[in-house]
């Protein structure tokens, strides 16, 4: 009895959901599109997002280059430590570390502020206004997050192999020549690009979420404070979930 | 017999289990004013948001000025809600734009205006609304309630909109606020010559802005008349409801100990 309704239920969100980015896509990415908003979004969601994802990427390439090193030292591999920051880097934990970190700082941001404009009728207010809300408020925010989400990977990914270096030449005795060639030498295109892929989904699903919880979100601050939440962890739970369905695609040949 | 402008047949509607409009017939002339009145959870916002088309009902007919808007979509939805305008509870201002940007709002993103010519439109708005320039340059944050209701009616008329919708206009103000609101909203459709609809329960606004009042009573309409006739309407409904009365035909849900 209770399993059978909490099937449907998660059917019926599934549907929801599905309906929502059908709209999100035929009506809010549809020309003439709102370029005032579209930049002001890449600027909130990406450039604001900087400090955030570059502490994240510098901290992660370090103690990645610490593990392995300890890791490697058991199998007298420690010369691998340079190669394999560089591929663990752009390959899982730059795209991945990155999303999750932009889905709390953003996901949660845009269901707050349309959750707000939800509640306050502000939503409406637009319709009465003759402005699409998918149009004027999700376009933008799925856009910028799309481009952004893919710039700031290229950043956490450079942050991510410095961290490895500082780490590997100051505190592991590397010498720094050869640890920057053997991480050029080792890194294919296809690791760089395959990340910045799944990094262009994640933004996709982080502002997704951040607009559907927003959208629906019901009665007043808790409404929105449980918006928020679900924004974040639903966002967290899709990026994973792409993530390892992307990951078993693009590695597949 | 004027054609109806607005006209609602048989519309119904249910959230779930829950049926909010249980048949909705009513018709307002051009350039008339009716008020709904109603206690709180009777569907009167509900039925706005219908004909609007934010809110899809069930079934049931809506037509403005002839034209049935039920199951309208995209673009020419879009053509109907233009000739609309619309004072929402709390204002509604977005809170991220300065006042004029508010006011100007649907000029810019709907009508495509330059934004120079829409703030001299704002301002010639928020003046006949009885608020200086200087106020255009404010944020809503920074004003009072009744500050940003008038706002939000300058907001509502600023296309010059054929049908204008009043939702709870003087709810949460001070009478003398109130009726300042009440004036304007007069003055304002009366120089627009637009058809409204508001929907109140408070029965100073309601008298004020009437032509026609009608009384909205778990999801159907049952009295409508004249606003004149509304002290002697004969039906018990109304009259407990004008007079604010805890004892009458309709019982609140309150457990009493």
């Amino acid at each position: 009895m209770q399993t059978g309704r909490l099937v449907l239920g998660l059917l019926a969100e599934i549907g929801r959901v599905a309906l929502f980015t059908k709209d999100a896509l035929f009506q809010g990415l549809m020309p003439p599109l709102f370029l005032r908003q579209t930049g002001d979004q890449l600027l909130r969601i990406g450039y604001f997002s900087l400090p955030v994802v570059g502490l994240t990427a510098f901290f992660t390439g370090g103690v990645l280059a610490l593990q392995i090193y300890i890791g490697g030292s058991r199998f007298n591999a420690e010369s691998l430590v340079s190669s394999i920051v560089a591929l663990g880097i752009t390959r899982e934990l730059g795209p991945v570390l990155a999303g999750l970190m932009v889905a709390g700082r953003v996901a949660a941001a845009i269901a707050a502020e349309l959750g707000t404009m939800r509640v306050t009728e502000q939503i409406d207010a637009l319709v009465t206004l003759s402005t699409n809300p998918f149009k004027y408020l999700v376009g933008p925010r799925l856009i910028a997050a799309v481009i952004a989400l893919p710039l700031l990977v290229v950043v956490a990914d450079t942050i991510g192999i410095m961290g490895g270096y500082i780490v590997g030449t100051r505190s592991l005795g590397f010498n720094s020549a050869a640890y920057l060639k053997n991480t050029v030498d080792f890194l294919e295109p296809h690791d760089v690009t395959s990340g910045l892929i799944k990094s262009a989904v994640f933004g996709f699903i982080i502002a997704l979420m951040g607009c559907y919880h927003g959208f629906n979100s019901k009665g007043g601050a808790q409404g929105v404070g449980r918006a928020t939440t679900n924004a974040v962890v639903s966002a967290s739970i899709l990026i994973l979930a792409a993530n390892y369905v992307m990951t078993s695609l693009l590695f597949n040949e | 017999m004027t054609e109806a402008h607005i006209e609602l047949r048989d519309v119904r509607k249910a959230f779930g289990p829950k049926s909010v409009l249980n048949g909705i017939d009513i018709a307002v002339p051009r350039s008339h004013s009716l008020v709904v009145i109603g206690g709180s959870g009777t569907g009167k916002s509900v039925m706005l948001k219908c004909i609007l088309g934010i809110v899809r009902p069930d079934s049931g007919s809506i037509r403005i000025g002839g034209e049935e808007v039920v199951g309208l979509s995209g673009g020419q939805r879009d053509k109907v809600l233009s000739r609309f305008g619309m004072l929402f509870q709390g204002a509604a201002l977005f809170d991220s734009l300065p006042v004029w940007q508010n006011v100007a709002f649907g000029l810019i993103q709907g009508k495509k205006m330059r934004r120079r010519e829409a703030k001299e439109i704002a301002i010639t708005k928020l003046g006949q609304v009885g608020l200086g320039p200087e106020v255009g340059e404010l944020f809503p944050a920074e004003l009072s309630g009744g500050m940003q209701k008038r706002v939000g009616l300058a907001r509502a008329i600023a296309a010059d909109p054929e049908i204008i919708f009043f939702d709870e206009p003087t709810t949460g103000l001070d009478p003398i606020m109130a009726d300042v609101i009440n004036d304007l909203i007069v003055d304002c459709v009366k120089r627009l010559g637009a058809t409204t609809i508001s929907i109140t329960h408070d029965m100073a606004s309601a008298r004020k802005i009437a032509d026609d009042i009608a009384m909205i009573y778990k999801g159907r309409i049952i009295w409508q008349g004249k606003a004149a006739d509304v002290d002697d309407s004969g039906n018990p409904y109304v009259e407990q409801f004008i007079h604010g009365s805890a004892q009458g035909p309709i019982q609140m849900e309150v457990l009493r100990p």
